[in-house]
């Protein structure tokens, strides 16, 4: 599936991989990198990333042009992306890093919405159910990994559109 | 004093130094001598003075003159003195300082002391009466620093002759050599006014010189050194000179700023003005500040500082929206470009060529790509 993944123009603009000195150039440079980061762990279904992997990885490693994102450009991204709440780092020297091309808030809009949609609003269902399920198959929160699920659920417990509970065997939740 | 002699001041070859004192004032009788103060010598022959600075001056007296002699006591502002009598000078003696006197004495006023010890050396010689026991080979020289004299020189006195005769060589010499110099220097000024008058006629006669003569002369005047070169000498120092100097740069840039895009590092308007100037040379910081006068004088130039600290001069009319527009339309048309190429492309130094492409950076019309094949500018698609 590498293939069908649509790289954006920048991806072949050599400047791309230079972090860029004028303020408003980097922006916009950061901007699309964020971007880019996102989708490609999105189509790749991705959840966290290691920092020396990552630079080696397609994403910043362009070998057609052979230009390549240095690991200090790579940090600034990382960070761009922490501040957006797209990313949150896993250990204090900032070696992996939990992405999150959707916010939990928005997975949990996405969960909810397909409750209501389905009019399954006051019903109960393990988190396996949601992530795994037969019902939820051709949704995107399909496959969700489980931390990922919690947060997400948890987002929407604080709304008051959700209960999580404690169930046998794991975890549950209720929609309101 | 019409006893003295002129002297060599060289001592004969029997004759010995007996003592010597600095600062010792000439009377003749009670009144000054007009001369300065010196050094005193007894010898056993005679009693020498010489003059301190100017050792040609230098006169004796034999002791076989003297009569007798006395001291006179210091007084409040009077050095102590040795009063000397001596017996009339003979009508056929060879030449002093002084022709004629009224007084049978003279007087040795030590300003510097001495005046005990040489009072007792002098009693001594006079009882001694050396001088009869060994007479000197030869009569006395007398006349001032005969040939006769120089080569017998012997003693001290001899010695500091001899370097007194070296310096004054070197200093001959010194002052030949720069004399050269200063002819030299104005042999160039005329040229230099030659040089203008024939520019001159060359701008009445325009039709009638070729266009290739005329750039061949104007060659040659650059080569040379441009008409009246404003110096320091000239125009004083400070502020007054270096707005004089702006103005006479922002005559003779013009022409090679525009030859060269409008724009020149400040090393190579040194360069050019220094060989245009020929004597007169410029200090890099006459230039500097010159430059930096060129604003408030409303000249069509400008020095410009880069962000880097590379500093150019710059026509006025060459403005930045210009050079950004230049430096965008080059790389947009090339795809991407280095400073090198774009240095090839203006014609520029690759050091100005860069500050342009940063200056188009820094206002956001192109963006970077710094890899391992070097830094290259692109169009911010951005």
């Amino acid at each position: 599936s590498e293939m069908s993944f649509e790289w954006p123009w920048q991806y072949n603009f050599p400047p791309f991989f230079t972090l860029q000195p004028n303020v408003d150039t980097r922006q916009k440079q950061l901007a699309a990198w964020c971007s880019l980061v996102l989708s490609y762990c999105r189509h790749r279904k991705l959840y966290t990333l290691d920092v020396m992997e990552a630079q080696e990885s397609p994403v910043f490693n362009n070998k057609k042009i052979s230009r390549k994102l240095s690991v200090e450009a790579i940090q600034v991204v990382f960070e761009e992306l922490r501040k957006k709440g797209n990313l949150e780092w896993m250990d204090k020297n900032k070696t992996r890093c939990l992405i999150m091309w959707r916010r939990p808030e928005e997975w949990g809009k996405l969960i909810y919405q397909w409750v209501s949609r389905n009019g399954m609003n006051n019903s109960v269902f393990t988190l396996y159910e949601l992530s795994n399920g037969d019902d939820t198959e051709s949704e995107e929160f399909h496959g969700l990994e489980e931390w990922m699920l919690l947060r997400s659920l948890q987002a929407l417990q604080a709304e008051g559109k959700a209960e999580i509970i404690t169930m046998d065997d794991g975890k549950g939740v209720k929609f309101f | 004093m019409d006893r003295f002699l002129w002297s060599s001041g060289l001592l004969e070859m029997n004759e010995t130094l007996v003592i010597q004192q600095r600062g010792v004032r000439l009377y003749d009788g009670d009144e000054k001598a007009k001369l300065d103060v010196g050094v005193v010598l007894l010898s056993t022959h005679r009693l020498i003075w010489r003059d301190l600075k100017n050792h040609e001056c230098c006169m004796a007296i034999p002791l076989s003159q003297i009569i007798f002699f006395e001291e006179q006591a210091a007084g409040i502002g009077k050095s102590a003195k040795i009063v000397i009598h001596l017996h009339p000078a003979s009508p056929n003696k060879d030449p002093g300082p002084y022709q004629s006197s009224k007084f049978s004495y003279i007087k040795l006023s030590f300003k510097e002391h001495g005046q005990i010890e040489f009072y007792r050396r002098l009693s001594e010689e006079m009882t001694q009466k050396r001088w009869e026991r060994t007479p000197v080979s030869q009569p006395i020289p007398t006349g001032t620093g005969s040939q006769a004299g120089r080569t017998r020189a012997v003693g001290i006195v001899g010695i500091e002759r001899k370097l007194e005769e070296k310096r004054k060589e070197m200093d001959k010499n010194i002052s030949e050599a720069f004399e050269d110099l200063s002819k030299l220097m104005e042999k160039a000024k005329e040229m230099v006014e030659l040089s203008r008058s024939i520019a001159s006629k060359i701008k009445e006669k325009q039709g009638d010189i070729t266009e290739d003569e005329t750039i061949r002369f104007k060659s040659y005047l650059l080569s040379m050194g441009i008409a009246n070169p404003v110096t320091r000498e000239t125009h004083g120092s400070g502020t007054h000179y270096h707005m004089q100097l702006a103005r006479q740069l922002g005559d003779m840039l013009l022409a090679p700023l525009e030859e060269r895009g409008g724009m020149m590092a400040l090393t190579e308007v040194y360069c050019l003005v220094n060989r245009a100037r020929g004597m007169e040379l410029l200090s890099p910081e006459d230039l500097v500040n010159a430059c930096k006068v060129f604003e408030s004088l409303k000249l069509p130039l400008r020095l410009r500082v880069f962000d880097s600290g590379v500093m150019v001069v710059q026509l006025q009319s060459h403005s930045e929206e210009e050079m950004i527009a230049s430096a965008l339309d080059n790389v947009s048309e090339k795809g991407s470009l280095t400073s090198e190429e774009f240095a090839k492309l203006l014609g520029l130094s690759v050091l100005l060529a860069k500050e342009r492409l940063l200056l188009a950076e820094k206002m956001g019309h192109l963006c970077r790509d710094d890899s391992v094949e070097g830094l290259r500018f692109y169009p911010n698609l951005f």
